[in-house]
């Protein structure tokens, strides 16, 4: 999982042979941005003009995006295996969906409010789960994602129970953008999200607090040896990725205008972290590779058959663990050495 | 008042059955995972498929209930150890993601592979003619095939806790649970014990899943719909025990049969928030290791 070189102690960046100095300096200038890092967001404004037919869809794209970015900031580099991601997925999205159905449905505050939601039940959850690890954290992630979709299907007045949320209505961005029926105002409401979200979690990465979120994935016993507030560290970033995930549930739900029980469930939380490794953990722009080709491949596959979908993505998960660690940013890092 | 003492009656008896079914596709998962610190979550696959070859064997072929039984745990068993050789092997010591992907990705093959060969209905599951009805226990008569359940499990605990407390296969298990390298030091062959250990843990859950297919429906989404069952019994009793898992099966099963008789309008609410608070109070479990 380890994924960015780290430089020996000792190995000062004057007394060091040029070699050693250009990793340092590699290591140094890691924050910068590169020009490749625009490919994604040339890609989606090239994908707006060249597929219009498929906006909705793109839509929805670029929010489990936002969904497997937040997710591999817990998993990819607090290195906290969650089981129940969908829990936040699912409260941002019932936030925004409930608040529409009932009257209120600006979209940003809509949006913040599922937010907010989500980072409230993260950062509650996480108190009580992230005391564990390994198999018994697993466990209590998902535990927490089934007590929520356990309660959603029971308070069928509120949330509609199995038939999913019903009647919600959406607003116009601003009051002068209405969501119309071909997704492009969808479409650009998610990408500027998207890339809001993005820049945050770039930033959060890169940070002093970030480069200690990797250390406590590494060397949990040396980061407390140094005094680092590991338990403080892990659940800050637990509740901001549970923030994101719960933007990225409101976006669909604002988007689709449904929220139903799949929103809450185990192939929720599980389908981000396949689309995420399929992409690569821990890189920030794994999700951007993983979650196109997932959900593109899945919509023209489980239109013929969708049950046998899942024996292909299986399939995949263990190919991708045997002989592909590191998803496809993984393997350009190989064939790149 | 008898009629509130009926009710704790009816429940303990449900309850009990249905930790027996919880605690034989449970145990194996624990000792593996203490021995092994192997994240398996594709467990209750084995258990699926013992509930699948056995249902189909008895209505398709017509074979009795026991033999049926019999041959369905051996051939989940024999199955486990292809698996475990080819794929768990790699793994070993290894990252905990790539694990749970891995067995992620084993529940989704096993889905879909499953729906093709036995389509998406839940397997229907007859108890043969001598366990079905109701036997009379003098003060009351309860379901015959349940009380079967609960004698079996009962039975099969005895049997492993004496399997692994007096022979010499279950010291070599313990001696591994307790500290692997020292096992290794001292000349125990710990990878074939694992896959010994690790075949019988799954011919124990396709036990549980034929003896259980009336409690928990035999479909294409089993491993997936109670995972959170069977990590809650190995979390909940810690790991690398078998009696851990037996008290944590009988408390879940019988807490979570109370509520969903109690309060059905809770559903299985209740044994969630309780496996949250022991886990609070014992974050290894209650009889896990520091």
């Amino acid at each position: 999982m380890a994924t960015e070189g780290l430089v020996r102690p000792g190995v000062t960046a004057a007394a060091a042979p040029a070699a050693a100095r250009a990793a340092v300096d590699a290591f140094a200038g890691r924050h910068r941005y590169r020009l490749l890092e625009a490919l994604p967001w040339v890609a989606a404004i090239a994908a707006y003009a060249v597929f219009p037919s498929y906006l909705p869809l793109g839509a929805q794209i670029l929010a489990m995006i936002l969904f497997a970015l937040s997710a591999d900031l817990v998993l990819g580099y607090a290195g906290i295996v969650t089981l129940g991601h969908a829990a936040f997925f699912g409260t941002g999205a019932y936030t925004a969906g409930i608040l529409a159905a009932n009257g209120w449905g600006e979209p940003i505050t809509g949006l913040l409010a599922g937010a907010a939601m989500a980072a409230l039940v993260g950062l509650v959850s996480g108190l009580v789960v992230l005391r564990t690890t390994g198999l018994t954290l697993l466990m209590q992630t998902l535990v927490v994602a089934t007590l929520l979709h356990e309660a959603a299907n029971k308070a069928s007045s509120i949330t509609g129970g199995d038939d999913g949320l019903q009647g919600m209505e959406v607003w116009p961005i601003f009051g002068q953008f209405r969501f119309d029926m071909f997704g492009r105002t969808a479409y650009f409401y998610c990408l500027i999200v998207l890339f809001l979200c993005w820049y945050l979690a770039r930033r959060v990465v890169h940070s002093p607090f970030g480069r200690s979120l990797t250390g406590i994935r590494e060397n949990v016993r040396r980061m407390h040896a140094i005094g680092a507030p590991v338990v403080r560290r892990r659940l800050v970033i637990y509740t901001i990725s549970a923030a994101l995930a719960g933007t990225a549930g409101a976006l669909i739900a604002q988007t689709t205008q449904f929220v139903g029980l799949s929103f809450l469930n185990l192939e929720r939380s599980g389908s981000a972290l396949i689309m995420l490794i399929i992409g690569g953990v821990g890189r920030l722009y794994g999700a951007f590779i993983g979650v196109p080709l997932y959900m593109i491949a899945q919509d023209r596959f489980s239109e013929i058959q969708p049950v046998y979908w899942y024996f292909w993505i299986g399939l995949m998960m263990v190919l991708v663990v045997v002989f592909a660690r590191g998803g496809i940013l993984g393997l350009v890092d190989r064939l790149r050495r | 008042m008898s009629d509130a003492l009926a009710a704790v009656v009816s429940i303990g008896f449900h309850g009990l059955a249905f930790a027996m079914v919880l605690y034989l596709i449970s145990v194996g998962l624990s000792v593996t995972m203490g021995m092994m610190g192997f994240v398996n979550l594709a467990h209750g696959v084995f258990a699926m498929l013992g509930g699948y070859v056995m249902t189909s064997l008895m209505t398709r072929f017509g074979v009795p209930f026991v033999p049926a039984l019999a041959a369905a745990a051996v051939a989940t068993a024999l199955g486990s150890l292809v698996v475990e050789r080819l794929l768990y092997r790699r793994l070993y010591g290894g990252d905990e993601l790539d694990q749970v992907l891995l067995t992620m990705g084993l529940i989704f093959m096993s889905f879909a592979a499953v729906t093709y060969v036995w389509g998406p209905n839940p397997q229907p599951m007859h108890p043969p003619r001598w366990l079905s009805g109701q036997t009379d226990f003098g003060f009351r008569s309860f379901p015959t095939y349940r009380s079967f359940l609960i004698l079996c499990g009962a039975a099969m605990v005895t049997a492993l806790w004496l399997g692994l407390e007096r022979t010499h296969f279950g010291m070599r298990i313990r001696a591994a649970v307790d500290n692997l390298r020292m096992a290794q030091s001292v000349g125990i062959n710990t990878s074939r014990l694992f896959t010994w250990t690790f075949a019988l843990g799954s011919g124990l859950a396709a036990l549980g899943g034929g003896l259980g297919a009336d409690l928990l429906a035999i479909t294409p989404s089993y491993a997936l719909d109670n995972l959170v069952y069977f990590l809650i019994v190995v979390a909940v009793g810690g790991l690398g025990s078998i009696r851990g898992p037996f008290v944590a099966a009988v408390l879940i099963g019988v807490t979570d049969t109370g509520f969903k008789y109690l309060l059905p309008e809770l559903g299985a609410f209740f044994i969630y928030a309780l496996t949250m608070a022991i886990l609070l109070w014992r974050p290894r479990g209650l009889f896990g290791r520091a």
